[in-house]
């Protein structure tokens, strides 16, 4: 059965029998990581461009990964090597690689909707990176299944996302993603990094995280931007340390088991502790581990279609 | 050059006419009114206008010319020639050129620039020296020059300090303050703060953003005895608000844009550029509180915010592009659809809000059916039904969100300074 789309642009309109396809092939593809030659020659022949507008490391690395390990051509266009300082404009640039026979493009861009601009501009297979503070759907479909590799299922699982889930694609991506299978899904951060409308989404809101600890099996624990949001959305970082950082004594006193995401970079000592990110809650680098073979799947299940 | 138009619906809410009547024209003055005797129409060139309405010219008080500075988008002519072909016979056009409407010889070269077309222009000067919000424009001398009311249009004037200086001053030759609501420190989004925007991932623009200017202006105006003119309205409150500072006699008046009363902010879905525009698209409750708004009186005209962008300006990722989109030619097909035959306005309230109010805002003498008067009209088509395409506009730019809309009702022609447009034909009386 093939996937319902030709793109991977969000998990809005993505439907329930595709999330789990990806995630029943990205099992397969994990299997395909452990053995001794990580290689296998699904998308021989094909070409995938990594556009990327965004500074990223992290998911310009998983996503090259699992191109090599299907045997895709994989080509890295960084918006530091880019025409885009010589005044091309975006239309321009894509028209140009299109024109050069690619078979897909993974884009990253600061821009919400580019993905979708992609589509109305060249033929490829187009996969969002990550757009804007719109979805990224690939980190929340890693999410999922790190999820679902560790506690069997994910429906029905109470999942709590903390952290600034107004300016966060993988908030939005997860919500989408996690309601359309079935998960039961909570928002906990300040009142300033909730979107107004986030009851529209279905979700429910915590602004105490001792309460979302002890009502939830899943906390996913956004990163804070350091660089941008001290002082704007909330005081100080010790404030918000105190208020929503994730620690041991916070843990025990709540006397919770409870499973740890992050989708990294971590910053240490501010949305979580060491002990913790380095704790047996934790499952974070399994997640990075994971997200080359949830990329592998949605790499073979869009680059063998037609 | 003498002609008749017979077969007119003539219609003017100021002089109380709603009736079937002849128009004699000779040199571009009417002559007679009524019955046309063999006499009247010999040496006569007659046009049957087929019962369509025949009003005071209709005229747009918020379009972009973008000349001088932008000729690449739009230039007096061409924009003089998209509000012909609208429906159009006046318009006043922004400051926020380059250079910057702030000085008497740049009004003096747009009023020359116009002065040979059918449309008459009128230019808004800009409120401060560089639209910079710092110093007051030469009032004064701007007013001289022809100059109908100041605005720092693309933003509001920056301080309440200045706002107060320039509304003081402009007492002094009674024009308006238009103003851009919207407060600076809340302005960096790219659509409107709502359920939509979170779908879509854009930065939001909460609508107080709007609303706390508009009280801001309100109150300056009570306090200074200034006009305030709201630009482009499109939030409830501000609506709400516009409405209880006229019950109280405050000197407030507002406009807005068919986009506001016609499209939410559903529309942004997919991402299309030519539904960016600032003030942003709105919610269903706001919409519906324009409507309320243009019914009650509250809002005073329709004008287009006509914005010409270029297509590779517009042809980009949403949060980079522009803001605006051209409106000279859809905005009376749109209002006839939308508010005229869905019952929100008569035609004698529609007529107001196109060619009575603006002018009085502006103090711009309102055209009349008397014999002597310069004819100056606008001649529309209630029922006729057509689609929106773009490719036909004579705006140099086509940045609209309404191509292939299909729409009821249409401008037929205009006539003004001894010229007719009548179904595209340019003809010299």
């Amino acid at each position: 059965m093939p996937l319902s789309s030709r793109h991977l642009l969000g998990l809005e309109t993505t439907p329930k029998e595709d999330i789990k396809l990806i995630l029943d092939t990205a099992t397969t593809f994990k299997e395909v990581l452990e053995r001794p030659i990580k290689r296998v020659p699904t998308l021989q022949g094909k070409t995938v461009v990594n556009l990327f507008y965004e500074n990223s490391t992290r998911t310009r690395i998983s996503f090259e990964l699992a191109e090599k390990r299907l045997s895709a051509d994989a080509v890295n266009f960084s918006v530091s090597t880019s025409s885009v300082s010589k005044g091309e404009t975006f239309k321009d640039t894509i028209k140009n690689i299109e024109a050069m026979k690619i078979d897909m493009v993974v884009a990253r861009h600061a821009a919400a909707g580019t993905p979708l601009y992609l589509t109305q501009l060249c033929d490829a297979h187009i996969i969002n990176a990550g757009d804007g503070i719109h979805e990224h759907p690939t980190q929340a479909l890693l999410d999922m299944y790190s999820i679902r590799e560790k506690l069997g299922r994910l429906e029905g699982v109470k999942v709590c996302i903390v952290g600034d889930i107004a300016h966060s694609r993988v908030a939005l991506s997860n919500i989408f993603g996690l309601k359309t299978i079935g998960a039961e899904v909570s928002v906990c951060g300040p009142a300033t990094m909730i979107p107004r409308n986030i009851k529209d989404l279905g979700v429910k809101v915590f602004y105490n995280i001792d309460e979302a600890i002890q009502e939830n099996d899943v906390l996913n624990v956004l990163r804070i931007q350091l660089e941008r949001k001290a002082g704007s959305n909330f005081p100080t970082l010790r404030e918000y340390h105190t208020c929503y950082g994730i620690t041991n004594e916070r843990l025990e006193k709540n006397g919770k088991d409870i499973l740890i995401l992050h989708p990294g970079p971590i910053n240490r000592g501010v949305e979580i502790s060491s002990e913790v990110a380095d704790g047996n809650n934790q499952i974070i680098l399994q997640q990075v581990t994971n997200g080359v073979a949830v990329r592998m799947a949605v790499l073979y299940l869009l680059g063998t279609q037609n | 050059m003498k002609i008749a138009l017979k077969n007119c619906q003539l219609v003017h809410p100021l002089q109380k006419i709603n009736k079937k009547s002849n128009l004699l024209l000779e040199h571009g003055i009417i002559t007679k009114i009524g019955n046309l005797t063999t006499e009247d129409l010999k040496n006569a060139e007659i046009f049957d206008l087929k019962d369509n309405f025949v009003s005071p010219g209709f005229f747009d008080m918020h379009v972009h010319l973008r000349e001088p500075g932008r000729e690449d988008e739009e230039t007096i002519q061409t924009g003089c020639d998209a509000a012909a072909q609208g429906g159009f016979t006046g318009i006043a056009c922004m400051p926020n050129t380059e250079p910057t409407l702030d000085s008497a010889e740049v009004i003096s070269l747009i009023k020359e620039k116009a002065k040979n077309h059918l449309v008459e222009v009128f230019p808004v000067a800009a409120a401060t020296v560089g639209r910079k919000g710092e110093i007051i424009s030469p009032m004064a001398e701007l007013f001289s020059a022809g100059a109908v009311g100041f605005s720092d249009d693309g933003v509001a004037i920056k301080t309440a300090r200045i706002l107060k200086t320039a509304l003081e001053y402009s007492t002094m030759f009674d024009v308006p303050i238009i103003e851009h609501c919207e407060e600076e420190s809340l302005a960096s989004g790219a659509m409107n703060e709502g359920v939509t925007s979170t779908f879509l991932g854009l930065p939001p623009i909460p609508s107080v953003a709007e609303d706390l200017i508009v009280m801001r202006d309100i109150l300056m105006s009570e306090y200074t005895g200034g006009k305030i003119h709201i630009a482009h309205i499109s939030t409830k409150k501000a609506v709400q608000m516009v409405r209880e500072a006229k019950a109280n006699g405050i000197r407030v008046t507002a406009e807005v844009s068919p986009h506001h009363f016609t499209l939410t902010d559903e529309a942004v879905k997919g991402y299309n550029t030519n539904t960016k525009m600032n003030p942003p698209l709105r919610t269903q409750e706001d919409v519906n509180a324009m409507l309320e708004g243009l019914k009650d009186g509250t809002i005073d005209c329709i004008a287009s915010d006509h914005a010409p962008h270029s297509l590779e300006e517009k042809e980009m990722e949403f949060e980079f592009a522009p803001n605006g989109i051209v409106g000279l030619e859809t905005q009376i097909g749109l209002a006839l659809t939308e508010l005229y035959h869905k019952k929100v306005l008569t035609i004698e309230q529609l007529v107001e809000k196109f060619a009575i109010n603006p002018r009085k805002i502006l103090n711009i003498h309102v055209p009349k059916f008397e014999v002597g008067e310069t004819a100056n009209f606008t001649i529309f088509d209630v029922n006729e039904i057509w689609s929106v395409d773009i490719s036909q506009f004579k705006s140099k730019s086509k940045n609209s969100p309404f191509d292939k809309r299909l729409l009821k009702g249409k401008a037929v022609g205009v006539i003004n300074k001894k010229k007719m447009l009548l179904t595209g034909k340019s003809i010299e009386i």
